[in-house]
């Protein structure tokens, strides 16, 4: 009789991954994807350069950039950039946390989901952004404001993707935690939060998406400082350098928002075959 | 909880474990299962001696699985009662369940995945060296540090066996482990099942619908015909067994034929 037990272990799996992996070329090349908007800023500076394109309808990303160098020296570009972020973070913290505790409670408990989806789902219907106006007669148009408005706006993504992350645990899963008496806080905390952790993490995403948009929304209409009221100045002044330059640091800081939670994907979700495959 | 056990019941896993407390008899009297007006299991009385493999037999939705959970503590009868080791409370902790699918949490590596049979209050540095015994015992003590995916079938099937041992449970209730398998994998898992069955001394008790492994494995069969015991045979065949002998070929036909005639 062969004893199982002592056989080597001969794994195809690995070699075959690292085998399709080669043919991934972006693999292990992060820069990669900044080939594009390299090519693209280097045709814009021609362009401008050449005199395609006159100079009050789009400066060209020299001149974006000595905008951005002028107002780094005079500190408007660093104090409006802290303010916005600062706006967007606490937004994002205070509508995350209602979000994220309102959707484990109503994915765990059935009484609190009978009870208070029903609203959650017609006030979800209206569009967040239509509310500015009765923030503002509300709030006026001060940092409470664009606080409610993006917490406002973030709960939704995070509270539906965290019922949706929590109802969707494997329960065979569960039933086998239990019969080694796993229960309570330790199921919740070893089984079910793990389990639904890949779908929070969609919703943040989600929800980092909707805290610009609003941030910018809420800063363009009414605000005394931020990225949005920068760029809402420069405009009465035609300054479209420091226009160009506040849309550019948006989609910056889109992406290293992005990029941030990536890293913490990775770093979480190591587990997860998808992200196996990326290392 | 772990805390409240024995010390007996801390070591790891020894041959010996059983046998310094023999009592691992099962007892079933009159045990009834009904899902609303649905009656799945009418009146079993079955005993189990200790360190007996018994196979439990019958077609799909004869109540085979659900007599097995309420062994192993996953669901109550309606009616009558089951003692392990002359206990009918808390048998949930000293049966254990193998399920037909491994069940593994995907998020936690192959130990952490075992030290889960000790359950939530077992000491995390002592429960990693339990866990490591029994994955040796599976022989997969290489892969403890390997997240499950990157784990074969078989393999995955093989740790949660080690988490249904790392307890040094006295009853092992397997409900079709190896339904999934392939058929090579299987009799290599049917050699380990036994192996181990026979190092550690619990009680089995196998459900399954593949009439050659329960005469591969158990020593005793019982067949079960709706919501009933309508068998109860012995397996008189030494072991190792040989498939391919006469008497084993003898005992397989009894049993199908017992199977077959019960069907209408």
């Amino acid at each position: 009789m062969t004893d199982i037990a002592q056989r080597p272990v001969v794994s195809i799996g690995p070699r075959l991954l690292a085998a399709t992996l080669r043919l991934k070329v972006p693999h292990g090349r992060p820069w990669i994807g900044w080939i594009v908007p390299a090519v693209i800023v280097l045709a814009w500076q021609v362009a401008a350069s050449l005199g395609w394109i006159a100079d009050a309808v789009m400066p060209s990303p020299y001149a974006v950039a000595a905008a951005a160098w002028r107002l780094t020296l005079s500190g408007e570009l660093p104090q409006n950039l802290g303010v916005s972020a600062l706006r967007a973070l606490a937004g994002l913290v205070v509508g995350g946390a209602i979000g994220l505790t309102l959707g484990l409670l109503n994915g765990l408990s059935r009484l609190s989901f009978s009870v208070t989806d029903t609203s959650v789902q017609m006030i979800r219907n209206v569009p967040h952004l239509a509310l500015i106006p009765l923030v503002i007669v509300w709030f006026g148009i001060d940092e409470g404001a664009k606080l409610f408005i993006v917490a406002l706006g973030v709960f939704f993504p995070i509270y539906v993707n965290t019922l949706h992350g929590v109802r969707s645990v494997d329960p065979q899963l569960i039933e086998m935690a239990r019969s080694y008496g796993f229960r309570g806080w330790l199921l919740f905390r070893r089984v079910i939060l793990p389990g639904a952790l890949p779908s929070l993490f969609v919703g943040l995403r989600f929800a980092l998406g909707v805290m610009w948009l609003t941030l910018i929304f809420a800063e363009t209409i009414a605000a005394q400082s931020g990225i949005g009221y920068m760029a809402m100045q420069a405009r009465e002044f035609m300054q479209t350098d420091v226009i160009v330059l506040s849309i550019l640091l948006y989609a910056l800081l889109g992406k290293g928002a992005d990029t941030l939670v990536k890293v913490l994907e990775r770093w979480r979700l190591a587990w997860h075959p998808a992200f196996q495959a990326q290392h | 909880m772990a805390s409240c056990l024995p010390s007996a019941a801390l070591t790891p896993m020894s041959p010996a474990s059983f046998l310094v407390d023999p009592s691992a008899s099962l007892t079933l009297r009159g045990v009834r299962k009904s899902f609303g007006a649905k009656t799945i299991l009418n009146g079993a009385d079955l005993h189990v001696p200790t360190g007996q493999y018994l196979a439990i037999v019958g077609r799909s939705g004869c109540g085979k699985s659900t007599l097995l959970r309420m062994i192993a503590g996953l669901d109550e009868p309606s009616a009558g009662t089951i003692e392990v080791a002359g206990l009918s409370t808390g048998r949930a902790r000293l049966a254990r369940i193998m399920f037909q699918e491994p069940r593994l949490l995907p998020w936690a590596r192959v130990d952490a995945n075992v030290a889960i049979g000790l359950g939530p209050a077992a000491d995390h540095a002592q429960a990693l060296t339990r866990s490591r015994d029994a994955l040796a015992t599976v022989g997969l003590v290489d892969r403890a540090g390997e997240w499950p995916s990157t784990l074969s079938g078989g393999q995955k099937q093989r740790v949660s066996l080690a988490r249904a041992l790392v307890s040094a449970p006295r009853i092992l209730a397997l409900d079709e482990p190896l339904g999934a398998l392939d058929a090579l994998t299987r009799i290599e898992m049917q050699r380990l099942l036994e192996q181990v069955w026979l190092s550690n001394g619990f009680t089995a008790i196998l459900v399954t619908h593949d009439v050659t492994e329960a005469v591969a494995l158990a020593d005793r069969i019982v067949l079960i015909d709706h919501g009933a015991i309508a068998a109860d045979i012995p397996v008189p065949l030494t072991r190792p067994r040989q498939r391919g002998s006469a008497d084993f070929a003898r005992v397989e036909a009894t049993i199908l034929e017992r199977l077959l005639t019960s069907a209408d």
